[in-house]
């Protein structure tokens, strides 16, 4: 621990204290997922293009993992990997997942940091971490 | 060094262990998926003791007063008892000390609980009839306002259950009850908040306790009961809650017969389709559905479609096993 500490120090004496606190605290955390993920599910459930995928689940639970979603995307805590994403997508692909569904999502998703006021330059952050997962979202 | 408590098991929390990994690494199988406190997977419930805050963040305020918690994030320096949502409840017993027809086959079943019973109106017990016939009935009561337990029980046909409670249940008779469970309660706080109540049929048991509790604790905002059947037979309580209307001036009650003859003074058509007329646009409301699945399933998505915040929306669909 008193290790790592002093690392950080060290870099901080060597490159400067950072001056962004990470995106996911920039966002607002937690409580940012949170108003997020009612306007972002809300929208997916509205969109034609890919509600089909969202049928059928218990809302409350499709719910939560739309929330494990946002906070992978907003650069917060999570513990997923790659494999997961893959596995996790893997009865969609089956069932004709492909880029313009991935497109959709993405827009669903810039449209709802939109909604909150997000920053432009934070949103582009956000849209690059969900767009690095599309190669294992969409198992190829 | 901490304890939990699992079905008859206890185990001991190695330091900083998550109730989660300590359960799992006992080949207990809790589901589980980010451990994160994110997707909400491996939620479980304390039946005795007080889960950490940080085990709570991200739920539902009716979830978290009900003492669920995420057992990723559960970290807990005092002892815990835990259980599944869904596993064995706190057994009461209780006497039967009231029956009464409300209409043709509903039947309200008044109950007095022989221990301590702590509940919330809305939430449901479930109701031994033998080991292997146990039905979850709603709590129309307030234990703030009445004596007892009141329970609406309709009567399905051959309904093994229900057909018992009408037909053979008596006065004084002891019966075995679990629970409480179940969040589709009225939370305090926010009194100018719109409420929106829809149930058919016995849905309107829950839906009685909840509308009694939010206003007798000086709810403010506009409250609208649904309460619809095929025919207006199929209602019942309607003296009562048009009683309830006069006495309450931001109270309404919508009284919804779908069949095609429609009395005066009922509204024509089903009860969320009518209450969606009414209401379209639900930004900020409160929703309580309660009732036949198909309903409770497709309003959920409509309230929320219509804008209704997901953690806004409780409900509590009436299930029936086809075993
Ligand atoms: C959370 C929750 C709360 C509940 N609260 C209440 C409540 O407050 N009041 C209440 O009355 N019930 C409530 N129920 C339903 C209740 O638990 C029982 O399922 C119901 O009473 C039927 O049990 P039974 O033993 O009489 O019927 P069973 O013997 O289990 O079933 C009889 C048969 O009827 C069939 N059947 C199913 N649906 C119908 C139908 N609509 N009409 C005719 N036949 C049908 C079934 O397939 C089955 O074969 C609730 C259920 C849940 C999950
Ligand atoms: C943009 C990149 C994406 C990321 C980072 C992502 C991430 C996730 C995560 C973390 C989960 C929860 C897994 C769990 O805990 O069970 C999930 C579930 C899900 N995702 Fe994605 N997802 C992405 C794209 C998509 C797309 C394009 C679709 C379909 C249009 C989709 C549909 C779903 C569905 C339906 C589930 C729930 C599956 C289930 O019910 O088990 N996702 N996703």
């Amino acid at each position: 621990m008193a290790e790592k500490q002093n690392l950080a120090d060290w870099y901080d004496e060597k490159y400067g204290k950072m001056h962004n606190p990470p995106l996911f605290e920039q966002l607002g955390g937690s409580g940012a997922v949170d108003a997020a993920v009612d306007i972002f599910y809300r929208k997916v459930l509205n969109d034609k293009r890919i509600n089909h995928f969202f049928e059928g689940v218990d809302m409350d639970k499709q719910a939560a993992k739309q929330k494990a979603f946002l906070t992978m995307a907003f650069g917060g805590p999570h513990n997923y990997t790659g494999l997961d994403m893959r596995k996790g997508h893997a009865h969609l692909v089956t069932q004709g997942l492909n880029d313009s569904h991935f497109d959709a999502v993405m827009e669903n998703l810039a449209g709802t940091l939109k909604e909150l006021g997000v920053a432009d330059n934070l949103i582009g952050q956000v849209a690059a971490i969900a767009e690095s997962t599309r190669d294992d979202v969409l198992g190829r | 060094m901490t304890t939990i408590r699992y079905g008859n098991k206890s185990l001991e929390l190695a330091e900083n262990q998550s109730v989660l990994d300590c359960l799992n690494g006992h080949g207990i199988p809790i589901p589980y998926a980010c451990r994160t406190g994110v997707c909400q997977n491996c939620l479980m419930r304390a039946t005795d003791g007080t889960p950490p805050a940080a085990s709570q963040i991200g739920l539902k305020d009716s979830l978290r007063l009900s003492s669920h918690f995420l057992a990723c994030a559960c970290r807990p320096t005092e002892n815990l008892d835990v259980a599944l949502p869904d596993d064995a409840l706190p057994s009461t017993h209780a006497l039967v000390s009231g029956l009464e027809l409300l209409n043709h086959d509903i039947m309200r079943v008044d109950l007095e609980a022989l221990s301590p019973f702590e509940y919330r109106a809305g939430q449901f017990i479930n109701l031994v009839r033998d080991s292997s016939h146990v039905r979850s009935y709603s709590l129309a009561s307030v234990p703030r306002l009445d004596k007892h337990i009141h329970l609406h029980v309709r009567r399905l046909p051959k309904g093994r259950v229900s057909g018992w409670i009408h037909e053979e249940l008596s006065i004084g008779q002891r019966v075995e009850i679990r629970g409480p469970s179940g969040d589709c309660i009225y939370l305090p706080g926010k009194p100018e908040q719109a409420l929106l109540l829809i149930g058919t049929g016995s849905g309107l048991a829950p839906l009685y306790g909840i509308l009694r509790d939010a206003l007798d604790q000086g709810h403010q905002g506009p409250v609208r009961l649904f309460h619809g059947s095929r025919d207006f037979h199929g209602l019942y309580l309607m003296d009562e809650l048009r009683k309830m209307e006069r006495r309450f001036p931001n109270f309404s009650y919508f009284p919804c017969v779908s069949a095609s003859h429609v009395p005066a003074g009922f509204v024509a058509g089903r009860v969320h389709e009518a209450a969606l007329r009414e209401t379209h646009e639900l930004k900020g409301w409160r929703v309580f559905l309660c009732g036949h699945p198909e309903m409770v399933k497709q309003t959920r998505k409509s309230a929320y479609l219509a804008g209704a915040a997901l953690r806004d929306i409780h409900a509590d669909a009436f299930n029936v096993s086809h075993a």
